[in-house]
């Protein structure tokens, strides 16, 4: 039989594509390497029970996978240190039914216009291929609006004064505020500062058939045990409840086949290890933007800039040590954002300058504190000082933080290729990330360091202190591998084959009966995170293929 | 009986346990709750059936629900292979050295402790730490797990009676409960 489609990977890209072709009458099958820890294996249309608030099992154990000695990543920060520096687990989400929807606590704002058209708007800058997006912001609006109420988002309308233009109101009313946010939010805006409620993809009334968040605090890298997250759990279901999707958990796919240009379908290795080809009219990719290039290159498709332009964002992480409990346990990971370090202002105009750059962008700064106890733990020294920090609990008990996610240029030296050497259990070349944050990047973060600690201070922090991801030491060492989770960028969009492995609906010039529908397709990085933007454009994408129209 | 540890090796766990989390005016130490315990179980997973991996789900029970924990998840063959590679090292059979040998935690943990001393138990706190100290490849990855065993979920064998988590304020996992609205904004 031959599929309408065969789509790989069943994170957010993936099953938002299930989503829309299916309703659309098509039959799919999804192709996924991970577990299905998400879905009721005896009834796919209702969630499992397996997630839960253990600490253990989602953070020492790699529950969700992937399991570094199964499926090692290799890195190096440049060419120039040799084939890798470091093997093991390198800026890696789940590798399980739903991808990283299970782990992500869930912040989607949408990009704003400014971000599809940086080179229009700010021009070129040196050693970064930075172009505009082959689509703007009014193009993928309705697509926006689409997703958020398919995903389930909850936020307040007009609260971000810095927010392109929406068609309609939010899904949902925004939820209960953290009480260290409620803090962070008023010594922010003292200092003249925006925030602004997270619009986030957890229910915060009952919606959809699922409940509301009930404010564990076991939100960003855990699964939700009662499913009120909504990305992608939702999408999935209804792909399920249509009759018209195989789903392949524990299935490789390994590479796609083709003639003459077209597809034909995609060889996969099942649980079993056996090998098999699934016949499709087409080929969805959605494996997130390593895998992604990964197996493009598995396929032996040569687009010289397949893999390249990988950009994860520049995380500056400024801590601060209050007098008084920030109560992070309790509440999703971060309920309050600003926008203000992506907008800029005169003072990072003048810096950009002094720092012999044309321009310059932050992020979007998340307000969040650090909740759990093994990896309090574990930042404390052993010995005679262990109990007293534990109970006093500078870190779990005390500390607020903000973490810039900022927005990285699209480098062609920083890629995904495959590694000559390293393999993963089932025998295929691992994924290798060269990644070196840039001299921007570096301005961006000096900057704005020290004005994030300084809202720290007007909260009353005693101490303060800023690091990053990557970290900016020795290239060769662990903390030079980056962590942000935001992979972005490596199978660029356009409207030139020359510069673009995919058009702008994300078919690949070379082959158009193969759709890339991830943040692979990503021209630049903007100062958000990912998944929203990439999810539209996963829709969009699938739209097109299916001849349908947004909801 | 200790799981997978012989008798003398457990005294040793079990002491330099204690030495990198101890007792104090603070709280219990690693002995009270039963750190050892979580190690000596993570060497011997594989003695179980579903091995001891990974607890269950949705709840354990102590907020409500059913006792999910304790039905550990089984292991599909690839978890296996990974698990059974880092734990007992891959034994050079080729399916677990497709990168090259592995040394895994059974041989890693035999070692640090014998390096230790069949004498460790007799020395005073000094002494100890200094043992641990002269091998800091061991005692990190022995602290990593001591604090695992110290703050993870009672299911896996560690925090007995909630020891941990009590002597830190930490209320642990809170499902099906969860926080109110007011508790998270005006705690
Ligand atoms: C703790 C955490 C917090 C996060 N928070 C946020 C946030 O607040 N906001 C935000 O925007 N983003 C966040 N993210 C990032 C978010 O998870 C990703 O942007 C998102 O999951 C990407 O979706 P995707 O569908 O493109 O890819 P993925 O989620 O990576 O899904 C791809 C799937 O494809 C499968 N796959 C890959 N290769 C193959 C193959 N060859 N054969 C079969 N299957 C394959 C993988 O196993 C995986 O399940 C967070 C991530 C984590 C881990
Ligand atoms: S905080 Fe809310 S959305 Fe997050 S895991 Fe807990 S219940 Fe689910």
């Amino acid at each position: 039989m031959t599929l309408d489609a065969v789509i790989v990977g069943s994170g957010p890209g993936g099953a938002t594509v299930a989503d829309v072709l299916t309703a659309a009458g098509w039959t799919v099958a999804i192709v996924e390497k991970g577990r299905n820890h998400l879905l009721d294996p005896d009834d796919l249309t209702r969630p499992a029970s397996d997630f839960s608030n253990d600490e253990v099992k989602f953070r020492s154990r790699y529950f969700l996978g992937p399991d570094p000695l199964i499926e090692p990543r290799t890195f190096r920060a440049s060419e120039d240190d040799g084939e890798r520096t470091f093997v093991g687990e390198v800026n890696s989400v789940p590798s399980t039914v739903g991808g990283g929807g299970t782990h992500a606590d869930g912040k989607v704002p949408r990009f704003r216009p400014d971000d599809f058209r940086l080179v229009s708007r700010f021009g070129p800058q040196d050693g970064a291929d930075v172009a505009d997006w082959p689509l703007d912001y009014d193009e993928l609006e309705p697509y926006y609006a689409e997703v958020e109420r398919s995903v389930g988002v909850a936020g307040t309308d007009g609260a971000n004064p810095f927010a392109g233009p929406r068609s309609g109101p939010f899904p949902m009313p925004s939820g209960a505020p953290m009480f260290g946010a409620t803090v962070s939010v008023a010594a922010a805006e003292r200092l003249g500062y925006h925030p602004y409620p997270a619009p986030t993809a957890a229910n915060s009334v009952p919606y959809d058939g699922r409940p509301a968040c009930n404010n564990c605090g076991f939100c960003a890298f855990f699964g939700c045990p009662i499913h009120a997250k909504g990305d992608p759990v939702a999408m999935l279901r209804r792909a399920m409840a249509t009759g018209r999707v195989e789903l392949l958990p524990e299935t490789f796919a390994s590479g796609i086949r083709t003639v003459q240009n077209r597809a034909t379908g995609v060889d996969v290795v099942g649980p079993d290890g056996a090998a098999r080809f699934l016949a499709a009219r087409h080929v969805v990719v959605a494996a997130g933007a390593i895998e992604t290039p990964r197996l493009l290159l598995l396929s032996g498709f040569d687009h010289p800039l397949i893999g390249r332009y990988l950009m994860t964002h520049f995380q500056t992480i400024v801590a601060g040590g209050m007098p008084f409990r920030t109560y992070a346990e309790r509440g999703r990971a971060v309920t309050h954002v600003h926008d203000d370090m992506i907008v800029g202002d005169d003072a990072s105009r003048q810096a950009a300058a002094e720092g012999g750059l044309p321009w310059m962008r932050g992020g979007l700064v998340e307000h969040s504190g650090a909740a759990l106890p093994i990896l309090e733990a574990t930042h404390y020294p052993w010995g005679s000082a262990h109990p007293g920090l534990m109970a006093d609990s500078p870190i779990r008990a005390r500390l607020w933080a903000f973490i810039m996610q900022g927005e990285d240029l699209p480098y062609p030296t920083n890629r995904v290729d495959l590694d000559p050497t390293i393999r993963d259990a089932r025998g295929f070349p691992a994924a290798r990330v060269t990644y070196r944050a840039g001299r921007h990047e570096h301005v961006a973060s000096d900057h704005y360091g020290p004005r994030l600690a300084a809202i720290l201070k007007e909260m009353g922090a005693e101490w303060t202190a800023v690091t990053s991801s990557p970290g900016r030491g020795n290239a060769a060492s662990p903390e030079a591998v980056p962590e942000s989770r935001h992979n972005v960028g490596t199978v660029r969009m356009g409207a030139d084959p020359a510069s673009s492995v995919v058009d702008p609906q994300g078919r690949m010039h070379d082959v158009e009966n193969v759709v890339v529908a991830d943040s692979s397709v990503f021209v630049t990085s903007a100062g958000y995170g990912p998944t929203l933007t990439l999810v539209a454009l996963a829709a969009r994408a699938a739209h097109v293929l299916a001849g349908t129209r947004p909801a | 009986m200790p799981v997978w540890l012989t008798e003398e090796e457990y005294r040793v766990l079990e002491a330099a346990c204690e030495c990198l989390i101890p007792r104090s005016d603070r709280g219990p130490g690693a002995t009270a709750a039963g750190v050892a315990d979580y190690v000596d179980g993570l060497l011997g997973a594989f003695s179980f059936d579903p091995p001891r991996i990974w607890a269950g789900g949705p709840t354990s029970g102590r907020m409500g629900g059913e006792a999910g924990f304790a039905r550990f998840h089984q292991l599909s063959a690839i978890d296996e292979l990974a698990w059974r590679t880092r734990i007992e090292g891959s034994q050079s059979l080729p399916e677990r050295e497709f990168n090259g040998p592995v040394v895994g935690l059974q041989e890693r943990y035999r070692q640090g402790l014998d390096a230790l001393g069949a004498d460790f138990c007799d020395l005073d706190v000094r002494g100890r730490e200094a043992r641990l100290r002269a091998d800091t490849e061991f005692a990190d990855l022995l602290y990593g797990h001591a604090c695992e065993g110290m703050y993870g979920a009672p299911e896996y064998g560690g925090n007995r009676d909630l020891l941990g988590w009590r002597a830190i304020g930490f209320e642990g996992d809170v499902q099906p409960r969860g926080w109110t609205d007011e508790e998270v904004t005006r705690p």
